[in-house]
């Protein structure tokens, strides 16, 4: 059941980034930004969360999440230092991920050739 | 003609199945990366017998290599063209996107290419994600307390 809800959230998520690319002059660069924002506008309300509750990895997958793991790092600090804890929390969730994407990116571009 | 008139005709004469062909690829592929996704987590829970919130991490690591890898390797471009958001919204796009600007820019040296160009399509996300992130927390803090 999970496995359907995984399904069908993530492939909404990317079908209306799809018809937003479609249907307009955005590239993909936009498409992407645009929903990190959305991800952590959600959340100003718990809404993403809900939704990663309901999804799991479905709602975990699409870059939405980014947008989603960044405010939540940033909120957690808020407890122990206050409004300064945004600044303090920030890459707290996101951190494994960035860091990993820039090893792995770099490493790669050492060792391959770029195409043509 | 006037540039309003020719943008008018170029619209008119898209082929609308197009959208439509495009939108169901993206959720086909879009949702299989989310089942992938889902499937990593249960994976990492049982055989590690973590935390779902740690194998959220792992598997978020591993979609990013795998998006990297297939990247370097050279097919990953076609798939991501064939898929377009089905695979550009998954995180695999981010990797995609910032392997790939890398890669590109390799010939143009270390700091010059590679360093000044590494966050040139992914740079964006992470601006505008932590600019949002920033406002938006700091609205909920005033809200409700955090």
């Amino acid at each position: 059941m999970i496995y359907l809800k995984s399904f069908l959230v993530a492939g909404i998520i990317c079908m209306i980034g799809q018809i937003i690319l479609d249907k307009t002059k955005l590239t993909p660069g936009h498409i992407t930004t645009i929903f990190v924002i959305v991800g952590a506008f959600l959340d100003i309300f718990n809404i993403y969360d809900k939704i990663i509750l309901f999804a799991g990895g479905g709602a975990l997958v699409p870059i939405t999440s980014f947008g989603h793991l960044l405010i939540h790092g940033a909120l957690e600090n808020t407890v122990k230092y206050g409004i300064t804890g945004l600044l303090i929390g920030m890459f707290d969730l996101t951190a494994s991920g960035i860091t990993s994407s820039i090893i792995i990116a770099f490493v790669l571009a050492l060792i391959f050739k770029p195409k043509d | 003609m006037d540039k309003e008139k020719y943008q008018k005709i170029v619209d008119k004469n898209i082929p609308k199945e197009n959208v439509k062909i495009n939108a169901t690829k993206a959720f086909l592929v879009g949702g299989f990366m989310g089942i992938i996704g889902q499937l990593l987590l249960d994976l990492y829970t049982t055989w590690l017998d973590i935390p779902t919130k740690d194998a959220s991490t792992y598997m978020i690591i591993t979609l990013i290599f795998i998006g990297s890898l297939f990247t370097a390797l050279g097919f990953f471009d076609k798939w991501v063209s064939w898929a377009n958001c089905g695979l550009i919204v998954p995180i695999t796009g981010f990797a995609h996107a910032m392997t790939s600007a890398a890669l590109e820019y390799k010939k143009e040296g270390f700091v010059l290419g590679i360093g000044a160009n590494i966050f040139k399509l992914t740079g964006s996300v992470i601006l505008y994600g932590v600019v949002s992130a920033y406002f938006f927390g700091l609205i909920r803090v005033l809200l409700f307390g955090g």
